[in-house]
C-alpha cells in the first residue's frame, strides 16, 4: 500500500484530484490515525529545503564589535576534540560546514554550492552516496584555496582512531572521494535516508585546513599549532585565544558571503554562571548576548523589566523525560544489578507505569518551573514537526491513577501506601543536581504520594551523574534506581540517532561497560524491527511514519514519561538579530547575525 | 642568617613530596571523568570515550600514575589539560597574571588600611575610633565575599551603572585609557577582598600592638624622653609585626582560595577560576597542578615568614 500508492494519492491530493477527506479515510482504512494521515499529506514530497534568509545589511562590516558571553568558556578550538557543546561554538566562529542548520530545520548553504537533491544529481536514487559541490573561490584564513582535498582530509583524519578524534562516529563508516577540486563523493555503506550528518552543522561539521593539519594526523594530533589557533574560512578571523575565558576575532575581508560579516570584531567571554550571563545582558547592557540560560523563568521576567535586552526562544527537539527502568536495579545477578536476566518487580505491571504517566503534572512544572522555556508534551520525539506524533495525549490525574492501580489489585496499606502480593510500591527516582529538575521531582512526589505511592528522590551531581566511569554506580548508564530524569541532546533536525539508542542491541551492561547507549534496558523486537526499518527507508513519508511509530510504542509502553518539550533560552540585546537555530549551535548562523539600527 | 634559610628550604622539600601525594590520591579516589560530556552526546561512540581514557592514562592504576607525574614534574614537564588538551603550565601562565594583579591588589589594599587602623586603634584602646574599628571589622569578617560582591554588582553596576559587571582581559584602548580601564575593572573585586582581609587584619594588628605596648622596655624608652611617634614605630611596631607577619604569611593562601569565589563572580581569568571549571570538567592535571601551585604558595610564604622573623627578631635565627 504504502510507497508507489501513496505517492499518487498525495500527488492527486495536491492536484485538487482527491479532496483530503478522501485521503484520510483511506488513511485510516489502512490503519493510520487522522492526524498521521494529515501530517503525512503535509510532507508529501518534501525533500530538504533551503530556508529563506533574513540577512538586511547592504555592506560589510561597520557594525563594532559583538560581544557574546559564554557562562562556560570554550576550552579548545578544534571541532574534532570539541567535548560538548562550548567547544564546538568557539570553533565555530572560525570554522565552516558545508551547510548547517536554520530556526526551521531547513538547511543553509555555507561552503557548499547547491544542496544536494535528486533532481540535481546530488543524491544517488538508491541513497548510498551523495555528491556535494563546493563553492568556488572560497580561501582559507591565509589566503590558500579552499578545496575538495580539504573535505576529503577531515575525513581522513577523524576517522583515524589514533587521532582520538570526537568526531569519530560520524566519518568511521563512511568513504569520501575527491571527484574534482570542487566535488567530493560521500559513500555510505547502505542506504542512508539522512545523508546530511558528515560535514554539516556546528557540531562535527566544520572542517579544517588539510595544508596545516596534515602533518598531524593520528598520534601527533596534540601537537598541532593550530590546535589553539585555527584558520578557518569563516566570517571572522582569528586573533586571539584563552582556554576558558576568552576568544577574539576580526572581521574576515574575504568572506565567501556577499555583504557578511557585519561586525568588525569579535569577542567570546567565558566563565561564571547563567543568572549573572542573563544580567550582564539583559539588565546591564555590557554584552549583547549570552547562551543557554537555563534559568528560572520568573528570574528572567524580572531582569527583563526595564532592562537593556531580552530572552529569545529556539524551538528544537530536546525533551526533559522521566525513564522507567525496566530490570531490577535491587537485585544483583552475576555481580550486575539491573541485569537484563532481570524484571523490574513493579514496572513488569503496565498499569504501575500508566499510573506514573498519569501523576506528572507537566501543565504544572510548566508553570512554575519552566514558563516560556517549556511545552507540555506526550511525545519522546518532540520535533522536528514532521516527526512528531499526532496520536499521543497526555494526562494528569490522580484519581484515574489510583483507579488504574485498585483495579490491577494494588491495595493502600496500614501506611498509606500500596501494595500487592507483598510488595510495596516504593520507588526510587534520581537526578542530576539542578534547580528546575529538582523541583520538578518535588511535584512529582507530592502527586505519588497522593495516589498512594512512596518516592524517594535522589539527586547526583551533574559531572558524576552523566559520566561514562565505570567505577560509579550514580550515573545515569548504570541506572541503579527505578525513575531517571533528564535530556538527551537532539544535535540535528533528525532522529536517527536518538532513537537508534533504545533497540535491544544497545542495552547497556556490565559486559560492554555500561557503553551501551539504551540505559532503560527497554527490549521490544517490534520496536527493533521499526528502527531498522527506518535506518534505510528513503521515502521520506515512510520514515516519518516509521519514527512516528516507535515514539507511540515508547509511549504506549510507557518507557519514558516526557515532562517537558524544552525550548533553548538565550539572552541578547534588544537590537540585535541573531539566528539562532533548535538545530544547531548558538555561533552556526553567526554569519547572518546584525544589529537593527 | 644563610643556614637558617636553607635548613628551612630543605624542610620544605619532604612536605611538597608529602602533599603533592594526597592531593594525587584524593583527586584519583575522587568521582568523575574528563570526557563525562561525550557520554550524553549520542553522536560520539562510547568506545571513543573509552579509548580517550586509555590514551590519557585513565585507566592506569593510582601509583602508576603518581610516579609518572612525578618523573614529569621532576623535568619541569606540568602535563597538559585532558579538557584544552594544551599544556598545563601554560594554561596557569595564562591565568597567573590577572590573580596576581587583583589578589596583590587586594593584598595591599588590606595593608594599607589594616596597619594603620590597627597601630592607631591600639594607642587609644576603648576611644570612639578603636570601638568604630572594631565594629567595622567585626561585620568586615562576618560578611563572605560571595555575599559583598553580589551586593556590590547590584550597587554599583545594575542600579548606579558606574563599574562593570564582568572583568575582561581584552581591555579597548592603550596607555592612559588603558590603564584607567583596568584600574576601574579591578574596583569591585579589589575592594571586596581586600576590605575582606583587611577587617581581620586590623583586629590582630591591634591586640599584637597591645601586647607589645605593656611592655617595660617601651615604658623605659617613654621614660628615657622619646617621642609618641619615635616610640610606637620603632619600638612597639618591630616587634609587634613578629605575629602579623605570620598572619599574613599564612593567609596569602587563603587569599587566593577567597579569589576563586571572587573570580568566579567578577568572571576574572585567574588561576582560581581555571580551578572551578577544571573541577567542574573532572580535567584532573589541572586541578592537580593548580592545587599544587597553591600547596607550593603555603610553603613559600611560611618560608618568607620565617626569614622575615630571623630579620626582625635576631634571636630567632641563631636558635
Amino acid at each position: 500500500m504504502l510507497d508507489k500508492k501513496l505517492r499518487a494519492m498525495i500527488d492527486k491530493v495536491a492536484d485538487g484530484r482527491m479532496d483530503r477527506r478522501a485521503f484520510i479515510k483511506r488513511m485510516a482504512a489502512v490503519g493510520l490515525s487522522a492526524p498521521l494521515a494529515n501530517q503525512i499529506l503535509a510532507l508529501g514530497g518534501v525533500a530538504m529545503a533551503e530556508g529563506p534568509s533574513t540577512y538586511k545589511p547592504t555592506k560589510r562590516g561597520g557594525g563594532g564589535a559583538l560581544k557574546l558571553l559564554w557562562w562556560q568558556g570554550p576550552t579548545l578550538l578544534n571541532p574534532h576534540f570539541a567535548t560538548g557543546t562550548k567547544d564546538q561554538d568557539g570553533s565555530r566562529l572560525f570554522y565552516e560546514p558545508l551547510a548547517c542548520w536554520d530556526p526551521d530545520g531547513n538547511m543553509k548553504l555555507v561552503l557548499a554550492a547547491e544542496i544536494p537533491s535528486i533532481q540535481n544529481g546530488g543524491l544517488a536514487a538508491d541513497g548510498k552516496s551523495v555528491t556535494w559541490k563546493l563553492k568556488p573561490g572560497v580561501k582559507w584564513h591565509d589566503g590558500k584555496p579552499f578545496t575538495a582535498d580539504d573535505v576529503v582530509f577531515n575525513w581522513e583524519y577523524a576517522k583515524d582512531p589514533a587521532t582520538a578524534a570526537t568526531s569519530i562516529a560520524v566519518y568511521r563508516d563512511i568513504t569520501v572521494e575527491k571527484v574534482d577540486d570542487l566535488t567530493v563523493r560521500i559513500l555510505f555503506p547502505k542506504p542512508t535516508p539522512f545523508w546530511a550528518d558528515a560535514f554539516v552543522g556546528a557540531g562535527f561539521g566544520p572542517i579544517i585546513p588539510k595544508h596545516l593539519f596534515a602533518d598531524y594526523k593520528g598520534a601527533k594530533s596534540r601537537e598541532a599549532p593550530n590546535n589553539l589557533s585555527p584558520v578557518g574560512t569563516g566570517p571572522y578571523k582569528f586573533i586571539e585565544f584563552k582556554p576558558g575565558d576568552l576568544i577574539r576575532g576580526e572581521l574576515n575581508p574575504d568572506y565567501h558571503m556577499p555583504n557578511r560579516p557585519y561586525f568588525d570584531t569579535l569577542e567570546m567571554k567565558g566563565g561564571g554562571d547563567a543568572v549573572s550571563a542573563a544580567r550582564a545582558v539583559i539588565q546591564t547592557g555590557e554584552y549583547d548576548f549570552g547562551y543557554l540560560i537555563q534559568v528560572e523563568d520568573d528570574v528572567l521576567l524580572r531582569l527583563e523589566k526595564g532592562g537593556k535586552g531580552k530572552t529569545i526562544y529556539a524551538v528544537g527537539g530536546d525533551t526533559e523525560f522521566i525513564a522507567l527502568n525496566f530490570t531490577d536495579p535491587n537485585t544483583e545477578v552475576d555481580g550486575e544489578r539491573s541485569s537484563m536476566k532481570t524484571k523490574h518487580p513493579l514496572f513488569s505491571d503496565p498499569a504501575v507505569r500508566k499510573a506514573l504517566s498519569l501523576l506528572v503534572d507537566r501543565e504544572a512544572i510548566k508553570k512554575v518551573i519552566y514558563g516560556r522555556a517549556g511545552r507540555t508534551t506526550a511525545n519522546f520525539l518532540n520535533g522536528p514537526e514532521k516527526f512528531v506524533s499526532k496520536n499521543t495525549t497526555w494526562e494528569f490525574s490522580v484519581e484515574k491513577a489510583s483507579k488504574i492501580l485498585d483495579d490491577a489489585g494494588w491495595k493502600p496499606g496500614a501506611d498509606g501506601i500500596r501494595e500487592k502480593d507483598g510488595k510495596k510500591l516504593k520507588l526510587l527516582y534520581q537526578t542530576s543536581i539542578n534547580g528546575p529538575r529538582q523541583k520538578t521531582q518535588a511535584i512529582i512526589k507530592q502527586a505519588c504520594q497522593k495516589a498512594g505511592i512512596d518516592v524517594e528522590l535522589k539527586s547526583v551531581v551533574a559531572s558524576v551523574f552523566f559520566s561514562s566511569d565505570v567505577g560509579n554506580p550514580d550515573t545515569y548508564p548504570k541506572f541503579y534506581a527505578d525513575m531517571e530524569m533528564f535530556q538527551i541532546p537532539l544535535t540535528q533536525p533528525d532522529p536517527l540517532q536518538i532513537m537508534r539508542r533504545f533497540t535491544s542491541a544497545n542495552v547497556a551492561t556490565k559486559e560492554n561497560k555500561w557503553q551501551g547507549p539504551n540505559f532503560l534496558r527497554y527490549a521490544n523486537k517490534e520496536y527493533d524491527a521499526i528502527i531498522e526499518a527506518a535506518e534505510s527507508e528513503m521515502d521520506p513519508i515512510k520514515r516519518a511514519a516509521l519514527y512516528i511509530k516507535a515514539n507511540d510504542l515508547l509511549i504506549g509502553d510507557t518507557a519514558f514519561i516526557p515532562v517537558q518539550h524544552r525550548l533553548k533560552v538565550e539572552a541578547a540585546a534588544n537590537n540585535l538579530v541573531c539566528i539562532v537555530s533548535g538545530w544547531a549551535n548558538e555561533t552556526d548562523n553567526l554569519f547572518d547575525w546584525y544589529r537593527e539600527a | 642568617m644563610s643556614q637558617y634559610v636553607l635548613r628551612r628550604v630543605l624542610i620544605a622539600i619532604p612536605s611538597l613530596l608529602g602533599i603533592s601525594l594526597v592531593l594525587f590520591v584524593v583527586l584519583a579516589l575522587a568521582p568523575g571523568d574528563p570526557f563525562s560530556e561525550l557520554a550524553t552526546n549520542p553522536n560520539v561512540p562510547p568506545e571513543v570515550a573509552a579509548a580517550l581514557r586509555a590514551k590519557f592514562g585513565l585507566d592506569d592504576p593510582i601509583y602508576l600514575r603518581y610516579l609518572h607525574w612525578l618523573s614529569a614534574m621532576a623535568h619541569g614537564d606540568w602535563g597538559f589539560s585532558f579538557v584544552s588538551r594544551m599544556d598545563v603550565d601554560a594554561l596557569i601562565l595564562q591565568r597567573l597574571p590577572a590573580t596576581l594583579y587583583v589578589v596583590g591588589s587586594s593584598q595591599i589594599l588590606a595593608l594599607l588600611v589594616a596597619i594603620p587602623v590597627g597601630v592607631f586603634a591600639a594607642t587609644k584602646p576603648y576611644s570612639l575610633f578603636d570601638q568604630i574599628a572594631n565594629t567595622l571589622a567585626f561585620v568586615g569578617f562576618s560578611l563572605p565575599t560571595f555575599f559583598t560582591g553580589i551586593l556590590f554588582i547590584l550597587i554599583f553596576s545594575v542600579t548606579l551603572d558606574w563599574l562593570p559587571l564582568v572583568y575582561t582581559t581584552d581591555v579597548k584602548g592603550t596607555g592612559i585609557r588603558w590603564v584607567l580601564e583596568m584600574i576601574r575593572q579591578a574596583i569591585m573585586p579589589v575592594a571586596v577582598l581586600g576590605l575582606f582581609q583587611a577587617a581581620s587584619m586590623t583586629r590582630f594588628v591591634r591586640s599584637a600592638m597591645l601586647d607589645v605596648i605593656r611592655l617595660d622596655y617601651v615604658t623605659t624608652a617613654r621614660a628615657k624622653g622619646l617621642g609618641q611617634a619615635k616610640v610606637i614605630v620603632k619600638h612597639v611596631m618591630r616587634n609587634a609585626m613578629i605575629p602579623v607577619v605570620t598572619l599574613i604569611a599564612l593567609q596569602m593562601p587563603a587569599v587566593f582560595g577567597g579569589a576563586i569565589v571572587t573570580e568566579q563572580i567578577f568572571r576574572i581569568p585567574g588561576i582560581g577560576s581555571l580551578l572551578i571549571s577544571s573541577i567542574l570538567a573532572n580535567d584532573t592535571p589541572v586541578v592537580m597542578a593548580v592545587t599544587f601551585v597553591f600547596a607550593c604558595l603555603v610553603v613559600l610564604f611560611n618560608l618568607i615568614a620565617d626569614v622575615l622573623y630571623g630579620w626582625l627578631d635576631p634571636r630567632i635565627s641563631l636558635r
